[in-house]
């Protein structure tokens, strides 16, 4: 039995009216219940997506549906299915957190008493109760960024559209986000999430498609994905100064400073053997760590070159 | 049974708008007070005075009334609608209403509800003002309330449109400084059409808002520069008219979607 996917994007093309393509074709496909990264640069096309997806935008051609029901032919029963978390902070400043997010739900049918509830138990979640009657305006950046998911939430959506929910938002409050995104995900919700913070997706998402320029370029688990990854670099603090670039076979040493090297390596060859050979030149290494999080590094390779192959070729 | 979702979503852009007025009310219903206790204390009062009756038994301030009431109609229902709508695009938070699944139709007739309350409330309030200065008998309650309702409408539907085409908060502020005051003070409030010579009355029965007057003077006192269907087939095409292009606009998403 064939499952019906949570989005299923056809073709979609956007040509704005300045001239610019947004979207030159492109298609997707999310199954229920994944937790999927849409990345891509700015100006990749990431938010045209999201607005076509979430009816702010209109298509030019193409359609997307959503559990099965197209945006286009039945626009108020796929928008019945989506909660969008937009980039931008776009409530009223000078509502309450309670009033705005208790008007979603009615925007969405949903009777006062119960809207009510859910603003309760949604705001609770997000710890954001203390606030909940208080003008928005008077809320951190923290604060606003959650107040929009428990916006999004109180449809209680099938599937999640967040783009860049945790932008400008400190670590703590971020994990905090983590964690409530990968509940809501875990109680059946398809999460479909745009971020700049790589680590974010590697963490959090099983999928992944890349867009560049209009298209997407990779399409993939965030498992195979991130085995393309072939070279790693790593970040090397030494003991002392040491006045030669060592010789190893099949890592390639930069130097950075007098006391900090970089060592480009294949991932077939093991750090052991680099290590001994560094120990026999009387190199001491205090301490290692990766360059970049893996999924940046897949990301600028795959971005810079814009093709699929990117990876492997970048190996 | 469960509630329509619809009506679920018209009674929340109304109570929205609704608690909106409440909340600014120096700005949204305190100003006509103002202005219409001015005009009925020196048009009324001070000039009124001495121009006596301006028809037959009627006096200058009797006249004056319904013009002035519905004066207070139109800038506010007008100006509650452009304000609100152009305050949602520049704020961002109408994208909560255009990625909802509600029909345009409710957003619009949420809106229009709006600003229609707001005009009937201060309508009330300069009635209120009004019977400081004299006494005011209801000829044709029907004639009335269907003429105030329809101006509101019209002024309603005419403020979302100017609303989705503006881009700045100048481009509300224009139309009703260089239209509807000129318009609206053209329209006999303070006089009657049939005082004014060739071509002027003529030209006068271009302006839209000297029906709404006159059918709503009609109402109040009786008396009237215009058949009252051709009054009516005035302010039923305007609001046909004008609702078709709002909810072609908010369709089609000019101005809101890109």
């Amino acid at each position: 039995m064939t499952t019906t996917p949570a989005l299923d994007v056809v073709e979609l093309k956007k040509t704005y009216a300045n001239g610019v393509e947004a979207l030159k074709g492109v298609s997707l496909r999310v199954q229920p219940g994944d937790f999927f990264a849409l990345l891509g640069p700015n100006g990749a096309g990431k938010s045209t997506l999201i607005g076509i997806l979430s009816s702010l935008v209109n298509p030019s051609s193409g359609d997307a549906r959503i559990f099965g029901v197209s945006i286009r032919e039945q626009r108020s029963a796929a928008m019945r299915l989506i909660g969008l978390v937009p980039q931008e902070l776009n409530f009223n400043m000078f509502e309450k957190p309670f009033d705005i997010c208790v008007n979603q739900a009615g925007f969405y049918g949903i009777p006062r008493a119960e809207a009510g509830e859910r603003a309760e138990k949604y705001l609770k979640q997000l710890q954001l109760w203390d606030k909940a009657f208080q003008p928005a305006r008077t809320m951190s950046g923290g604060m606003k960024r959650r107040l929009m998911i428990a916006r999004a939430m109180m449809s209680e959506p099938k599937l999640l559209i967040l783009d860049e929910p945790t932008a400008g938002v400190d670590i703590e409050i971020r994990r905090s986000m983590w964690k409530f995104i990968s509940a809501i995900n875990a109680a059946g919700t398809t999460v479909i999430l745009t971020t700049h913070y790589l680590e974010e997706a590697e963490q959090l998402c099983r999928n992944i498609a890349i867009i560049d320029k209009g298209r997407i370029i990779e399409n993939t688990t965030m498992k195979s994905l991130l085995s393309k990854l072939d070279v790693e670099t790593f970040v090397l603090d030494l003991e002392r100064p040491c006045a030669n670039l060592p010789e190893v076979p099949g890592v390639a040493f930069s130097r950075v400073d007098d006391v900090t090297l970089e060592a480009e390596m294949s991932r077939e060859h093991d750090l052991n053997s680099m290590f001994a050979a560094l120990t026999e030149r009387g190199i001491a290494v205090r301490s290692m760590r990766n360059k970049a999080n893996r999924l940046e590094e897949l990301f600028v390779r795959l971005v810079e070159t814009g093709s699929a192959d990117a990876g492997k070729a970048a190996a | 049974m469960s509630a329509n979702p619809n009506v679920v979503a018209f009674g929340t852009i109304t109570r929205r708008e609704v608690v909106r007025i409440l909340r600014i009310w120096m700005q949204t219903l305190l100003p006509s007070a103002i202005t219409m206790t001015l005009y009925f204390v020196i048009f009324g009062r001070m000039v009124g005075s001495r121009i006596g009756e301006i028809a037959d038994g009627i006096q200058y301030i009797d006249y004056i009334v319904p013009g002035l009431i519905m004066m207070a109609v139109i800038t506010n229902s007008y100006g509650n609608i452009s304000s609100s709508f152009f305050g949602s695009k520049f704020g961002r938070y109408v994208e909560e209403m255009l990625a909802s699944p509600m029909p345009s139709w409710v957003i619009l007739a949420g809106y229009v509800t709006g600003a229609v309350l707001r005009g009937l409330i201060v309508a009330l309030i300069v009635l209120a003002i009004s019977l400081f200065f004299t006494r005011i008998h209801l000829y044709h309650p029907w004639i009335t309330l269907s003429t105030v309702l329809l101006t509101a409408i019209v002024f309603s539907l005419a403020g979302f449109v100017n609303a989705v085409y503006a881009k700045k908060f100048d481009d509300i502020a224009l139309v009703p400084t260089f239209v509807l005051t000129p318009l609206t003070y053209l329209g006999g409030v303070f006089y009657s059409v049939n005082q004014l010579g060739s071509p002027w009355r003529e030209i006068s029965h271009a302006n839209p808002i000297l029906y709404m007057v006159n059918a709503f003077r009609y109402g109040l006192l009786g008396i009237s520069d215009i058949p009252m269907w051709t009054a009516y087939a005035v302010m039923l095409a305007f609001a046909v008219v004008l609702a078709a292009i709002a909810l072609t606009l908010l369709r089609r998403g000019v101005g809101l979607r890109s």
